[in-house]
């Protein structure tokens, strides 16, 4: 699974900004977790590598290492939805402190 | 081939020959026969195009961009109440640089509602970033289906291009009309190549969101490339007048102006009936002069000062108003005379507002008005002094 790094944002000059509005994909600068209030929390006994978050995810931030889903806290914004789609049961929300 | 077409079957004529790969339009009255038209050809055969049926002319227009975003040549068509439906996804298609080309049909806007031609519904929309042409007839409706596309696409401008057709007095009024061939169109529009595309071998990320530190970038570079449509305007109608013979005149068309004390600035199919008059009014000593504007943007500024400088009078009738002000046609026109130091007295006469008849004695009177210095400064045709205040 190819994800784009975060990288140094550029400064834009003139020169740099297209004509049309679009750019090479994966510039990626910044993280964007800060407005989470629950984070999903992975059983690694109960997961059972089934792969449905990882398809329902809206921002793409799961990924299954090992046959387990591996979260991506830099980008996951806790909507929950694959605690909600998870039939084992194996990702539980978590009030962030 | 000459053929007997209304407005709008010469303008599918004209979209046939430029052979677009996606048309997406929801039909209103009365733009309705340039997509009957176009869903014909596809269906026959003789247009090798992807007809999509969408359910509104917001998806009409978003359709046509996802199409431009995956490198093909995109069509659609709207009038009146379809424009403003899709207004939002204009300013999307043209802040997205996709050269898409729209037939718009005039017509007024509700309520009370009305299917008949004005030109506020485009003229409401001239911020969007689009290129807006102005037909005057079928044969010219045709043409610009052609030469819109070639404009729009062309490397250094790569903007959207609007075509507007007075509704009925155009759409529907048939002409005789030289459809060319198709081999001549292919040697006329290359076929459409962008770098502006969703693409396996590049990956793009397309259409986001800009901040505060480039956002104006991406307008100024959106509005520098309207400019750069102007030596493109002329290069096209160079090379249409090479392959087809007829010769356009650019951002405008003068008519008798060189030595005219008195011109009528418009737009759109009342020109030629303008044009009548004012040689009415030669034979009687009156020396009258029609300016009809082609390109409302990008504008024709310094075109219509330079036209007009000479004049005693000027007047700029059309088929707008911008209520709480003055018709936004006259607004354009006076801000270029002042911006060029042009004094010429200029008078504003709204008609035709919800498919009203503009007669013949009407123009007579526009002329009369500014040539005996008893117009107002923005005159209402049809309604009478003490009721216009």
């Amino acid at each position: 699974m190819i994800k784009p790094t975060v990288r140094e944002k550029k400064v834009f000059g003139f020169a740099d900004v297209p004509e049309d509005t679009s750019f090479e994909a994966g510039y990626l600068v910044s993280v964007n977790s800060g407005w989470r209030s629950i984070r999903p929390v992975v059983s690694t006994e109960k997961c059972i590598g089934c792969m449905q978050c990882y398809l329902y995810c809206p921002d793409g931030v799961i990924s299954i290492q090992e046959n387990k889903a591996v979260i991506d806290y830099d980008f996951c914004k806790g909507c929950g939805i694959c605690s909600k789609i998870c039939k084992p049961g194996a990702i539980g929300m978590e009030r962030e402190r | 081939m000459e053929k007997f077409l209304s407005g709008d079957e010469a303008f599918a004529e004209g979209i046939r020959l430029a052979c677009p790969e996606v048309i997406s339009a929801y039909p209103i009255t009365p733009q309705t026969i340039v997509v009957e038209k176009l869903s014909e050809m596809v269906e026959d055969g003789s247009l090798d195009a992807e007809f999509i049926h969408v359910e509104s002319e917001h998806s009409a227009l978003s359709c046509a961009m996802g199409a431009s975003a995956a490198g093909v040549r995109a069509f659609t068509a709207t009038s009146s109440q379809g424009l403003l439906y899709m207004a939002e996804c204009l300013y999307y298609a043209s802040g997205g640089r996709f050269p898409i080309v729209m037939m718009n049909a005039n017509r007024s806007t509700a309520l009370p509602w009305n299917i008949y031609g004005d030109q506020r519904d485009s003229l409401s929309q001239l911020d969007s970033g689009w290129i807006q042409a102005y037909a005057e007839n079928a044969q010219e409706s045709l043409d610009l289906a052609l030469m819109s596309y070639y404009i729009a696409e062309h490397k250094t401008v790569s903007t959207p291009f609007m075509v507007n057709l007075d509704g009925f007095i155009l759409t529907h009024t048939y002409e005789q009309v030289d459809v060319p061939e198709p081999e001549q169109a292919k040697k006329f529009l290359p076929p459409y190549e962008t770098e502006n595309k969703l693409d396996l071998d590049n990956p793009k990320n397309m259409a986001f969101s800009a901040g505060p530190d480039t956002n104006y970038i991406f307008k100024y570079k959106e509005h520098a490339a309207m400019f750069r449509a102007i030596p493109v305007i002329r290069e096209a109608e160079a090379k249409f007048a090479e392959i087809f013979g007829r010769q356009y005149t650019g951002l405008t068309d003068a008519y008798k102006t060189e030595d005219a004390e008195y011109i009528l600035i418009t737009l759109g199919s009342i020109a030629g009936l303008c044009r009548e008059i004012a040689d009415t009014l030669r034979e009687k000593g009156i020396k009258a002069g029609v300016l009809r504007i082609r390109y409302m943007r990008p504008f024709p500024a310094e075109e219509i000062a330079e036209t007009v400088k000479q004049a005693k009078a000027v007047a700029v009738l059309e088929k707008d108003i911008s209520f709480g002000n003055e018709g936004t046609v006259f607004t354009n026109v006076n801000s270029a005379l002042h911006s060029a130091g042009v004094t010429v007295p200029a008078y504003n006469f709204i008609g035709g507002l919800g498919g009203r008849n503009i007669s013949h004695q009407n123009i007579i009177e526009i002329f009369e008005k500014i040539q005996s210095g008893t117009a107002s400064r923005v005159n209402f045709i049809g309604i009478e002094e003490g009721e216009n205040s």
